[in-house]
Parts: C-alpha cells; structure tokens; sequence
C-alpha cells in the first residue's frame, strides 16, 4: 500500500537536508498557534540564512526567525504574537531599519497564492485590495524581481473580467502562485511516511503543503498507519507531499497545539519584553537556542512546571486553569 | 455615566448588529460587541474568525483569532478558505458584518493598518493587512473600533490598506469592488457614519459629557456635524449583561 519508505528522520537532519542557505520556505500555523517552534529553532541554530519567507498571519515562528538573523526576504499578511505583541517586535525592528526587504499582501491572497502553487496554475483571481497600497506599493523593486528567476516579475496585476461582467465583477486583481522549495508544519498525529491528520482549524497549512516542493512534518504523535487508515476522512495531508516525518512532542511550543496544549503566554510575554532589547535578546537566544542543542534539551530548560501547567483539559482542548487566566490579566 | 469607555464603546458596536447578522471580528473588545450582542439583541447572530472557525462557543475569552479556545464547540472548524468564503458567498456574504481596528483612517474611511511614514522604511511598523483588507473588500457593513486623536483621524493615510470608499463617490465601483466597505467608526468620544452622497465622514452621535465641537478637535480633518445627536447611553440591562455574561472576569473591560 502506497510507498513503505520510512520517512522518520531527526529534525536537524531533516532541516539540514532540505533548507539552505537562501531557499524559499513557508511555516504552518497561526499567530500563537501551531507553528513549527522546533524547526524554527534548529534552523536558527544551523546558522541558516538568507531565507525567502512567504507567510499569511505568521507570528511566533517568523519573529524568530528574523531575531535569528535567518531571513532576508519576506512575503507577508500579518506579523502578530496575539496579546503578547500585537505586531511582531522583531518584524517591527527589522522593517524600520531596513535589514529584511517585506513585501505586503492580504490573508487571502496569501492563501490564494499558496492554492494556485498546489493547482499548478500560474495565478488566481480575486476582488480583494482593488483601489488599495497592497497593489500599488511595491516591497520588491522591477530590478531585484529581473534579475531573480525564483521571484514573480510583478506584484500583483488587475485586470478587466475576460466574462463580461458575469458575477459582478469587473475587474479582478491577479495573484501570483507560491511554489515554496519547503514547508514546514507541526501536525497532531502522522505516520511514519508523512500522512498528517490536524485536528481543530487547519489555517492554511493544506495548501502551503500542497504547493511545496518538499515537505516537512514535525508532529507529537507520531502514530500507525493504520489507525490513520481507520479513518482517512480525518486526514488531510496525504504522504505522498511529504519529504520528512520527525516525532518531536511539544514541537510547537511556546505555542498552542489544539487539544494537546497551550501557548505560554509567560514565555510569549518575557520573549516580548527580551525583543525589544538588543543586549537581553541575545542573552535570551543565548540561552533558550544557542545554549541548548535540541529541542528536548529546550524543553528541561523551560521545565516540566511550565509544560505541565498549559497541558490541554481533555475536554476543551485548551488549559482551562492557567494563572494568568484566573488572575484575569489582560497582558 | 456610569460605564467605562471600552464599555460604552462595545455596546454602541453591538447596537450595530442586527439579529442573523454573520459578524466576523478580532479579539478583545471587538469580540466583546459581538458576544453582547448575540446575548442582548441579536440571539441569531453567528461569529466567525478570519482562521476558519464558524459559531465559537467562546466559553473562555481567546487572545488570538487562532486559539484553541475558538475551536472547542464550535459549529465547524476549517481554514482561511472557508472563512473567506462565507465573506464573499453572495448568501453569507451580504450578511456579514465586521468589526476592525486601525491606527489612522482618512474622510472615507480608508483604513491603515500597515505604516507610519514611508511605507519603505517605515518610522512605524504595524502588523499588516491580516483579512482586514479582505472584509473591507468583500462585505457590505464594516464597524471601525478607534481612538479619538488627531494622528490617528488624518488627512492623507501613509499607506491605505483596506478600502472604505477609497476617493468618494463612484470611487468603489470604479475600482472594481462590491459596494459596502466601512460604514460605521466607533470611539471613545462618537459614533460617526458616511453621507450617502458624498461618502465622506459625518458625526452622527457623540457621548454623554462630549460636544461636537470637541469630537472636531480630535480630528485632522473636519466632518459635518449638523446631523450630530446625543448618543442614548448604555442601558442599565446593556450594562449588567456585558460585564456579568459577556466578560465576567473582567478579562477586558
């Protein structure tokens, strides 16, 4: 049944094998929920850089990855960390002093442009940002797209609708496909040749997979295949995208996975605060990524407590006694 | 008057949706108007996230539109595709009401939520469009929850995001988009609205405690206020069901 290749790999092995120096990647997740933390990490630790990042709402692992010194270019809808930061503070620090080039898009068209990568077609239609900056404001200059073959030589491009006015419609804005040499998710459950099953909102993490090159897949269970074959109407991603299968539980952390745990907001908070300084945020990468060789070793910095403490209620999904909660703190 | 300025705010918001309204909103005081809402006068109001999840039970306040706590017991869970398409469906579409924030708007209520200063070395850095420019694109009624002050209410936007009614009248439909865009922009001070005519910004209600003329002085640029009336203040009943059902830990208010 289907291809028996196991693809379980150590994740430095599997980053190492498939991002490098100046690769175009993509990361599932939301804001403060389900980003691929443990990929995100190993890849500041490799020392990667130059990365060309395409991400809709992003938050905790893109920030990271600029704080990283790992991305020189980036495509992007929204760069938030929930009520931790509402933008991003390395995003911010980076975009205002001009040490990563951004180029602005909407959440939909982020998400159309992924969906047209995994079509196979070139761009796909929509009404969203007619008369707005998102089209008329360049982040890339015509030279830089000219002299890059893997960069689309136009933003975004209007046109009249070819069909009349069929739908209502008469002008539409074209989105250009993404066709992302890797994407990286943290997943629920998959087996060991890459079959994902995500429970709860998916964001668009099908189709960033869908439009990859290569995939990989850091999941905290790491399960049979049969069992997923029990019900395969709960699967999403089948193995056949995927490259790279790694087991790291608490592989999001510090954010929340649906039904396993939930973001740590304190983490989220005192990362906020480090951020904003050059001298503690290098002590805090020095001590939470570069003092640390794994995410195993991260995870017994952090502490069972603080793992323990945002561990999911078996019934809601989520930690329903945190203290920051009961002490009823906006923060 | 004896409610906060969050408060009066989120039930001058929630008096906007109207019973089935499909409101699509952010966290914190947005998603506050939309859960007094559905518990004062809209009962068959839905909530949706911009992330995919549909008819949250929203039994633990989420801080982010992609919490685990808008997942647990809501009606469907899905992704950015879904939820895009119950903004331009034509049958969930024309129901859909939005509430969004801003840090500068101009007289037609383009929003910016982008830059400060030249978009390409910005002196402020926001965090983007998200789905904000796509709801402003798509749906016919968009509620804009703002501060009151000069620098936020200007004359030229540093960057314009998401379309109101882009130059004036027309401005839309030649651009290409469904009419609608933002219709409504509550503060801490007013409620203002968007002549039919001319498209532009007018004071429709100011609080108790405010004048007109102090609304105007909080503004880069002047609106018509001879239509201004005093706002009816928040309800004792309001008041009681927002901080008791909607927010009892005072986890926002």
């Amino acid at each position: 049944m289907g291809d028996s290749r196991s693809k379980v790999m150590d994740l430095d092995e599997a980053v190492r094998t498939f991002v490098r120096d100046g690769s175009h990647i993509s990361i599932g997740g939301f804001s403060i929920s389900r980003n691929p933390m443990a990929a995100v990490y190993t890849i500041i630790r490799q020392g990667i850089k130059n990365l060309h990042v395409y991400a809709h709402s992003n938050g905790t692992g893109i920030d990271e990855l600029i704080g990283g010194g790992c991305i020189s270019r980036l495509e992007i809808a929204y760069g938030g960390n929930g009520k931790a930061a509402t933008t991003c503070i390395r995003f911010r620090k980076a975009v205002q002093e001009g040490t990563i080039q951004v180029e602005d898009y909407s959440n939909y068209q982020m998400t159309l442009r992924f969906a047209a990568g995994a079509m196979g077609v070139p761009f796909l239609p929509t009404r969203s940002s007619l008369g707005t900056d998102i089209i008329n404001r360049w982040g890339f200059s015509e030279e830089m797209r000219q002299n890059d073959p893997k960069i689309v030589g136009k933003k975004l491009v209007v046109v009249d609708n070819p069909f009349g006015s069929w739908a209502d419609a008469p002008r539409v804005v074209l989105v250009p496909a993404i066709k992302p040499d890797v994407t990286i998710l943290h997943v629920q459950k998959a087996d060991d040749q890459g079959t994902c099953r995500i429970l709860g909102l998916t964001y668009a993490d099908i189709e960033q997979a869908k439009a990859s090159r290569h995939v990989i897949v850091t999941c905290e269970d790491l399960v049979e295949s049969g069992e997923l074959r029990k019900n395969p109407g709960l699967n999403q991603i089948p193995f056949i995208h995927v490259s790279a299968v790694c087991h790291v539980p608490y592989g999001a952390y510090p954010t929340a996975v649906y039904r396993c745990y939930d973001y740590d907001l304190d983490y989220l908070i005192a990362y906020a605060k480090a951020a904003r300084d050059e001298r503690l945020f290098r002590k805090y990468q020095d001590q939470f990524i570069y003092g640390v060789s794994n995410h195993g070793e991260f995870l017994e910095r952090v502490g069972r407590k603080r793992l323990e403490e945002i561990k999911a209620d078996p019934t809601r999904g989520y930690a329903t006694n945190l203290q920051w909660y009961d002490r009823g703190e906006a923060p | 008057m004896n409610c906060t300025s969050p408060e009066i705010m989120t039930i001058m918001t929630a008096r906007e949706i109207r019973n089935g309204d499909i409101v699509f909103c952010g966290t914190g005081i947005s998603m506050l108007a939309a859960m007094a809402a559905k518990n004062i006068s809209a009962p068959d109001s839905v909530i949706f996230f911009e992330s995919g999840a549909v008819d949250a039970l929203l039994e633990d306040l989420p801080w982010a539109v992609s919490d685990s706590r808008v997942m647990w017991g809501a009606n469907s869970n899905g992704g950015l595709m879904d939820a895009f398409a119950t903004m331009q469906n034509r049958i969930t579409g024309d129901r859909v009401i939005a509430i969004l924030g801003a840090a500068q708007i101009d007289i037609y209520g383009n929003l910016n939520t982008t830059a400060i200063g030249d978009y390409s070395k910005p002196d402020t850095r926001f965090a983007g469009s998200g789905g904000g420019c796509d709801v402003a694109s798509f749906v016919p009624r968009c509620i804009v929850f703002m501060h009151h002050e000069r620098r936020k209410f200007v004359r030229k936007l540093d960057y314009l995001t998401s379309p109101g009614n882009l130059d004036g009248p027309g401005a839309r439909r030649r651009a290409g988009l469904p009419p609608g865009g933002i219709t409504c922009v509550v503060t801490n001070m007013a409620v203002m609205r968007f002549d039919k005519d001319t498209k532009e910004m007018y004071l429709d209600r100011f609080y108790p405690g405010i004048t007109p003329q102090q609304v105007l002085e909080h503004m880069e640029f002047a609106v018509d206020i001879s239509r201004a009336r005093p706002a009816d203040p928040p309800t004792e009943e309001e008041l009681r069901i927002l901080r008791g059902k909607c927010d009892p830990r005072r986890m926002q208010l």
